[in-house]
């Protein structure tokens, strides 16, 4: 397969995540993901764009969104240019303890690390936030079969 | 157009709601003014059934977070059943079985309320 890319624009509020939702898991499907990794994936850029709209912005801004298909992954990234913020700060936290103590929020940045094959986000604190997040089409070597997860 | 619904049943004490289709950051304010008006109104034991729930992120899973401390400390709980495979792996992730009973079927859930 050719590097292939697909794009959207949207306005960041919650009622696109459903649209955000069927644009990505379309894709997943389209290129042959097994039903629970596009499960997987449409979760993930759920979290990640719901990220964006409760936190990044103060009022409704615009969420981009890029789909990168190569040969053996899929890559997705999701940038604004919100307030940013300090993930390890989230990352770092014993999310047993975190939730034992009955917190809420933070669990969506949890949630995407458990999904996905590789995560990364990349936050300038005041002026932008990016979060690469890459789910691969083949594991050890071999082409993912419906009955993996 | 994915929707959202929840449905309510009372059995004695329990109140037990019913959840259907997706729940996200958009639509969990719906339970969650479901589940904030169980509690004004003193009803402390709530089970949630998630026979016809589709889809949840984790905006759906701080609801019950939101409200789990409150509720415990008046006596009550919330209880957990029916979910999909898709649906339980998501709780299972982030560690929520350790923190709340998540029953196969309703009718465990309301035995273990009784119990």
């Amino acid at each position: 397969m050719n590097k292939e890319k697909y794009q959207l624009k949207i306005p960041s509020k919650t009622d696109n995540l459903e649209l955000i939702r069927t644009f990505v898991s379309r894709i997943s499907e389209m290129v042959g993901f097994t039903d629970d990794d596009v499960y997987k994936i449409e979760l993930a850029v759920d979290e990640a764009c719901a990220n964006v709209i409760k936190h990044a912005y103060k009022k409704e801004e615009e969420i981009n969104l890029v789909i990168e298909l190569d040969y053996k992954k899929l890559t997705i990234i999701i940038s604004d240019q919100g307030i940013g913020f300090d993930v390890n700060k989230i990352l770092n936290r014993d999310i047993k303890n975190y939730l034992a103590q009955m917190k809420v929020g933070g669990l969506g940045i949890h949630l995407i690390h458990a999904l996905m094959d590789e995560v990364e986000f990349r936050s300038e604190p005041g002026r932008k936030t990016e979060v690469k997040m890459v789910k691969y089409f083949v594991k050890d070597g071999k082409i993912k079969k419906s009955s993996e997860s | 157009m994915e929707s959202f619904e929840v449905s309510k049943r009372v059995e004695g004490k329990i109140n037990i709601l019913y959840i259907k289709g997706y729940l996200d950051a958009h639509t969990a304010p719906m339970l969650e003014d479901e589940i904030q008006g169980l509690v004004d109104n003193g009803e402390f034991q709530i089970l949630v059934n998630f026979k016809d729930l589709l889809y949840i992120s984790s905006a759906g899973l701080g609801v019950f977070m939101g409200f789990i401390e409150n509720i415990r400390s008046n006596g009550g709980d919330i209880k957990l059943s029916n979910m999909n495979s898709k649906i339980f792996r998501v709780f299972d992730l982030l560690g929520f079985p350790t923190l709340y009973d998540i029953l196969e079927e309703e009718q465990e859930a309301l035995t273990k309320f009784n119990s």
